[in-house]
């Protein structure tokens, strides 16, 4: 079965890459999968890409872990992946990864009589919350965090994803982070065995239950909470800030993380150091191999990859996403030059 | 003998006809084993890994790598339970009202509408159900039940009212199998010859005497073979479920309390899955195979029961 479905898989890229082909529009076709949760950037960034430069690519967005099995298939040109690859799984395959775009998850809550951004939590109250641990929101713990808040005697209903996904990974990572308890009990993964609460099919049906029951409290990605105009919870950082889900907070977090002593990028973006640091953000990855069979398509697929970074970034904030501070994207264009070869050769001059 | 004698003189295009028939049937043969020899297949890590214990277990631990099904197959079978126990009654009336008693242009409009509302994909239910139905059945039929009805004393109305869970997917399987139901029901009862029919009337019997006597009778079989119809697509439903269920692996007796559905969790979990969680959801497949398996058995038996038992023509 597998076989076959990589078999048909091929086919279609096949024949995209031959219709990219007759269409005279270009030399070469990339041909990329993974990640949905950056999808409607990487939608805008190949079209705009595919309209100033001629080369076409196709992204299709299968969800990280067929990413991952479709780049080790060598069905795809590049891979693209929520959650870092470990080094010796990298090293294994002879694949390198290196982040692309930056996003925060935010927990969001359906409070009637609280105005929106006004709830502040703890990372223990908040896995707390999510352990099933608090049940009403007058509790004296929210309460001593917002004393000024009018808070109602409404159940806590909790609602977390029902498929597994990059961001339920980001999200039970920072709990893990913040509450012994939660990294022994549920633990860290793209789906995990929840102490309680309701599940809602992928954003937007977490987005839609918080919406529609009062009292509910769930985590979406950031341009989910942004589009439905919820409201969205202060969270305490690492430094003890109260700081508020925005584009300028997430950058923050990547600005201040370690990358410099982080092999392979393998970074999680969570509960890091700053003032400004919103502690739920999270990296996208893109997978390639070092050895490129092609230097041709090689070469054309670095020339998009560093125009992401550049003519891209724009773009990306446009959707509320964030680009990668210019000293990681630095560090990458260093690895390029460091790892990469084709046809023997060194790949990036 | 006849038959044989006239295989021999078949001219080239017949018996080529005769070929490719044969061909597309035992595609059906070949299709079935291969689903099943492949299921099995990819199952068998999961199987080795936890053996008959997977089928009665509510582990679901992602984490940890440990799984269990018995969440999944009680949510699918209480579902269909539930859109069974509702469909078929209403069904049932639908179809004797369409044939017996409603006025012949109804009967055609109704029975159109019928058939359009067979063709309504599922993905609109659920869509329907996530952003309609769930919030009527939080604020109106929840509470009616549980504290009008006062039925919160028994422990399938209890719990949270949070518009999710069991009763709300159970319900929407069965306004989506209702049309199909229906549909053949309404058939069986107009096949049922009026020279029955009326004889019975000539003796004097009333409408509900014939109706229960007569066209039930005649036409047993047909109408098991609507319900079965009707329950082999519930089983199986997904994206009808899939927006409402809320999708927690767990066996609990409130009817308000979200659940899953084997393919509910199918479509949640295979994007991402590898390695052994791959391996548990094939073996889930393999269970709802199974179980439609299972019931296509008893229904077969069921029906030939009933043919020796009330005779009938249909």
């Amino acid at each position: 079965m597998d076989a076959s479905i990589k078999k048909l898989f091929g086919l279609s890229l096949g024949l995209a890459a031959g219709l990219g082909a007759i269409s005279g529009l270009a030399a070469e076709t990339l041909n990329g999968a993974g990640a949905t949760f950056p999808a409607p950037v990487y939608n805008k960034w190949t079209y705009n890409y595919g309209q100033s430069c001629g080369t076409k690519i196709n992204y299709q967005s299968i969800g990280s872990g067929a990413g991952i099995a479709q780049i080790k298939a060598k069905t795809v040109n590049f891979g693209a992946s929520d959650e870092p690859l470990a080094k010796e799984e990298m090293d294994k395959f002879g694949l390198m990864q290196f982040p692309m775009l930056i996003g925060g998850v935010v927990p969001v809550v359906n409070l009637p009589g609280v105005e929106p951004g006004k709830l502040k939590l703890s990372g223990k109250l908040l896995a707390d919350i999510f352990l099933g641990k608090i049940s009403k929101w007058d509790d004296p713990a929210i309460k001593e965090l917002n004393p000024e808040l009018k808070l109602p005697s409404f159940p806590v209903a909790v609602v977390h994803r029902s498929d597994s996904s990059g961001t339920t990974w980001i999200f039970t990572n920072y709990l893990g982070k913040v509450s012994e308890e939660w990294a022994k009990g549920p633990g860290n993964g793209k789906d995990v065995k929840w102490p309680c609460g309701v599940g809602g099919q992928k954003n937007p049906g977490v987005a839609n239950n918080v919406l529609k029951m009062a009292g509910a409290i769930g985590y979406v990605e950031y341009t989910y909470a942004v589009e439905a105009k919820m409201n969205c919870v202060n969270l305490q950082n690492k430094d003890g800030k109260f700081v508020a889900p925005a584009l300028e907070n997430f950058a923050a977090s990547a600005a201040n993380a370690d990358w410099q002593n982080t092999p392979g990028f393998f970074m999680v973006l969570t509960e890091q150091p700053g003032e400004k640091t919103w502690p739920i953000s999270g990296v996208t990855y893109i997978l390639i191999y070092k050895e490129q069979a092609s230097a041709a398509t090689a070469k054309e697929m670095i020339k998009y990859f560093s125009w992401c970074y550049t003519e891209g970034a724009k773009l990306a904030s446009e959707l509320n996403y964030v680009p990668l501070p210019e000293n990681v994207v630095k560090m990458v264009k260093d690895e390029w030059k460091k790892s990469l070869k084709a046809e023997g050769k060194q790949l990036v001059e | 003998m006849p038959v044989k004698k006239m295989r021999k003189v078949l001219s080239l295009p017949d018996s080529l006809f005769h070929w490719l028939t044969m061909a597309s049937a035992l595609m059906i043969i070949v299709l079935m084993i291969s689903f099943f020899a492949q299921l099995l297949w990819y199952s068998l890590p999961s199987i080795r890994e936890f053996g008959w214990g997977f089928v009665l277990s509510q582990e679901w631990d992602p984490v940890r790598n440990l799984y269990g099904a018995a969440g999944a197959i009680y949510g699918t079978l209480v579902t269909t339970l539930i859109a069974m126990l509702i469909a078929a009654p209403l069904s049932f009336g639908i179809a004797l009202f369409l044939v017996e008693f409603a006025p012949p242009y109804l009967s055609r409009v109704l029975g159109q509408a019928i058939d359009l509302l067979a063709a309504v994909p599922s993905i609109i239910y659920g869509m329907w159900g996530l952003f309609v139905f769930v919030p009527i059945m939080q604020k109106h039929v929840q509470p009616f039940l549980a504290d009008t009805l006062g039925l919160k004393a028994l422990p399938f109305f209890s719990g949270p009212q949070m518009g999710f869970g069991l009763l709300t997917s159970g319900i929407i399987l069965a306004l989506m199998i209702l049309p199909f139901i229906s549909a053949v029901m309404r058939d069986v009862f107009r096949m049922v010859p009026p020279v029955v029919k009326e004889s019975a009337y000539g003796t004097g019997a009333t409408t509900w005497e014939v109706t229960a006597d007569v066209t039930t009778r005649y036409g047993m079989q047909g109408l098991l073979g609507a319900l079965f119809l009707g329950l082999g697509r519930a089983i199986g439903e997904t994206m009808a479920v899939l927006f409402i269920i809320g999708h927690v692996q767990q066996v609990s007796f409130s009817l308000f309390a979200p659940g899953t559905t084997i393919s509910a969790t199918l479509a949640n979990n295979f994007a991402e899955a590898e390695g052994i969680s791959k391996s548990v959801l094939f073996e889930l497949g393999l269970i709802l195979l199974v179980i439609s398996f299972l019931i296509q058995i008893a229904a077969q038996y069921w029906l030939n029961k009933v043919r020796r038992s009330t005779g009938g023509g249909l």
